[in-house]
């Protein structure tokens, strides 16, 4: 197709792309560039392109406040058990619906679609009013409970297209070599599962990471926040704003979602358009 | 399914006895066995799935539509009980025209970024077939690292973008000759959601763009073949080949913004709290965040969110009847 295109076009392709890439990567750029300027080059009426004699500084400024190892031990408590437990019970439930047949089996499928349609907005206030009765607000269990919630139908679904694409034939093989179901499950399936689960995982990751409506909603206290709510109070309008120190927060904050999307990204496509377009 | 015209032709019949053939002749040998026999629900499979969402959805879920039918203010949260008031609180909110308003706002802002994204995302998805592989490369990585940045994170940098005194956007709108040193974007709401804007749909138009690029390879070269010996132009082509291939993921796709540009809150938020004026800038997420968690009126604010869960539904279900669908097939 591209030999067949002419010239003009061609040329117009490649400008418009060089110029699109440039808008896509500049932020991100801009984000490590100014994390280590010092303070006088960032307040300066023209921008300094390169960090040439930058420094440390504002990882310092940033990592010396007690405040980001608090916001960084919360947002770790609260992601690792959203994701061990929403793998967990995702697991169980895509195994269920992909080796299984039962009554209520696409009723259950398609509430998860329904499910993940929902937008948080509109069951915040309910969920916080529940969290606040049963004393779970400003706690990483409450949290929790709300992330697995949300991450839970997504995860499932992934998992499910994952599942399917190990032949059952294979499980059955092995049955007739004489393992039960089960073994025949744990021994020839789940092995051929652990890339996908990592994927799943990673992804549950970088979903519970981020979030921050929830967190908002949620941990309501200061020395509760999670490194996004962290982050955000920063640009707050009466604080003077510290510019470097923010991008170094957010460049810290970045990097891990950053490295782990990379490394998932290709399997997620592969693993939703699975789950999305098989039966 | 792989039909048996493009299997590979196997030799000679082989004695049925594994399973190791391909998928269509599973059931021959042993009509009565079925792939995935019918059992009894899986219940210890299904149940810790079932239960976590029951609790912290479901049941949140029972309680605002109950809620949202008591007068549940500021006296409330200190001891009183709550008084059913019935259909009260909507009719006090459907005649009220700031709930309108912010509706109204909540869609139009959630038009104008599907929208511009799906637009941009469409362009970009149908010029990278025409870029040179490099440049192609270069783009797809710029790409996927905006897509990979966390929201909070690219906010915060598009707030220092936009900075009124440093910010670069300033910078460069003055040197190519605009006056706007100094400009304060967060102030007027127009030009708040001009940032708004333009934060979501840097962040959205990788999903597009990488989806629908995926999908242009499924268009068939020998068609698009036939159509030119046949002499359509570049432009008919995309008109009557390219964009009949793309429409159903298209669909979809555009669906999913919409869905998810409707219920925009993060973003609001945050350069809420930076500078913009609350009221007229909020959209439905944080007007509910406001009513309630911020001013105590949890009977108005589950109203709301109920329209708002309504909204969703209105908008969702040519979506998921079409994955329905797909499911049933």
């Amino acid at each position: 197709m591209a030999r067949r295109a002419p010239r003009s076009l061609r040329v117009t392709a490649n400008v418009v792309g060089l110029l699109a890439a440039l808008v896509a990567v500049f932020p991100v750029y801009w984000m490590v560039n100014s994390a280590f300027l010092p303070r006088n080059k960032i307040r300066a009426p023209e921008p300094t392109w390169l960090p040439f004699g930058g420094d440390l500084d504002n990882f310092r400024t940033v990592l010396g406040g007690g405040t980001f190892w608090d916001a960084l031990a919360t947002s770790l408590m609260v992601t690792l058990s959203t994701v061990v437990v929403a793998v967990l019970f995702a697991f169980a439930a895509a195994v269920a619906v992909s080796r299984f047949r039962f009554r209520g089996r696409t009723s259950f499928i398609l509430a998860l679609l329904v499910i993940q349609m929902i937008p948080v907005e509109g069951l915040f206030i309910s969920q916080y009013k529940m969290l606040e009765s049963a004393d779970l607000l400003n706690t990483v269990g409450g949290l929790t409970l709300v992330y697995v919630a949300t991450v839970l139908p997504f995860t499932v679904w992934t998992l499910r297209g994952f599942v399917d694409g190990v032949p059952y034939e294979l499980e059955e093989a092995a049955m007739i070599d004489g393992c039960s179901r089960t073994q025949a499950f744990l021994r020839v399936t789940f092995p051929l599962l652990a890339p996908g689960l990592v994927a799943t995982g990673v992804f549950g990751f970088i979903q519970a990471w981020n979030e921050f409506t929830l967190a908002v909603v949620v941990m309501t206290r200061e020395d509760r926040r999670t490194l996004p709510l962290w982050l955000s109070s920063f640009t707050e309008v009466n604080r003077g704003t510290d510019w470097g120190a923010i991008m170094a927060g957010s460049t810290l904050i970045a990097i891990p979602v950053v490295l782990f999307f990379l490394a998932v990204q290709g399997r997620m496509v592969a693993g939703l358009t699975s789950g999305a377009v098989k039966g | 399914m792989t039909g048996p015209a493009t299997t590979t032709p196997r030799p000679a019949p082989r004695p049925p006895r594994r399973a190791d053939r391909p998928g269509d002749g599973r059931d021959g040998d042993r009509p009565t066995r079925r792939r995935r026999p019918r059992q009894p629900l899986p219940s210890g499979l299904l149940l810790p799935a079932l239960l976590a969402l029951a609790v912290a959805l479901g049941y949140p879920l029972v309680r605002q539509v109950v809620l949202s039918m008591q007068e549940f203010g500021l006296s409330q949260q200190f001891g009183r009980p709550p008084s059913w008031v019935g259909l009260e609180n909507y009719r006090e909110l459907v005649t009220d025209p700031y709930l309108w308003k912010v509706t109204v706002r909540s869609l139009v802002f959630c038009l104008v970024n599907a929208g511009a994204t799906m637009v941009v995302g469409t362009g970009l998805a149908l010029l990278m077939r025409h870029m040179s592989r490099p440049v192609r490369l270069v783009l797809q990585s710029g790409l996927l690292l905006a897509w990979a940045m966390p929201v909070v994170a690219s906010l915060t940098v598009w707030q220092w973008l936009f900075d009124t005194q440093y910010g670069v956007v300033n910078w460069l709108l003055t040197r190519l000759g605009g006056d706007y040193e100094g400009h304060a974007w967060l102030l007027e709401p127009a030009s708040f959601f001009l940032v708004a804007t333009v934060v979501i749909v840097w962040m959205s138009v990788p999903f597009v763009a990488f989806t629908l690029y995926a999908a242009l390879t499924q268009v068939s070269e020998d068609t698009l073949e036939a159509a030119e010996i046949d002499g359509a132009g570049p432009v008919q082509r995309l008109r009557h080949v390219i964009l009949p291939t793309l429409r159903p993921v298209m669909l979809v796709v555009g669906l999913l913004q919409i869905i998810w540009d409707l219920r925009v809150f993060t973003q609001i938020y945050v350069l809420q709290k930076a500078g913009g004026t609350t009221r007229d800038t909020n959209l439905l997420g944080t007007y509910i965040y406001r009513l309630g968690i911020g001013g105590g009126d949890f009977g108005m604010a589950a109203a709301v969110a109920i329209f708002m869960l309504a909204l969703t539904v209105l908008l969702t279900a040519p979506y998921v009847r079409a994955m329905l669908r797909q499911e049933e097939s």
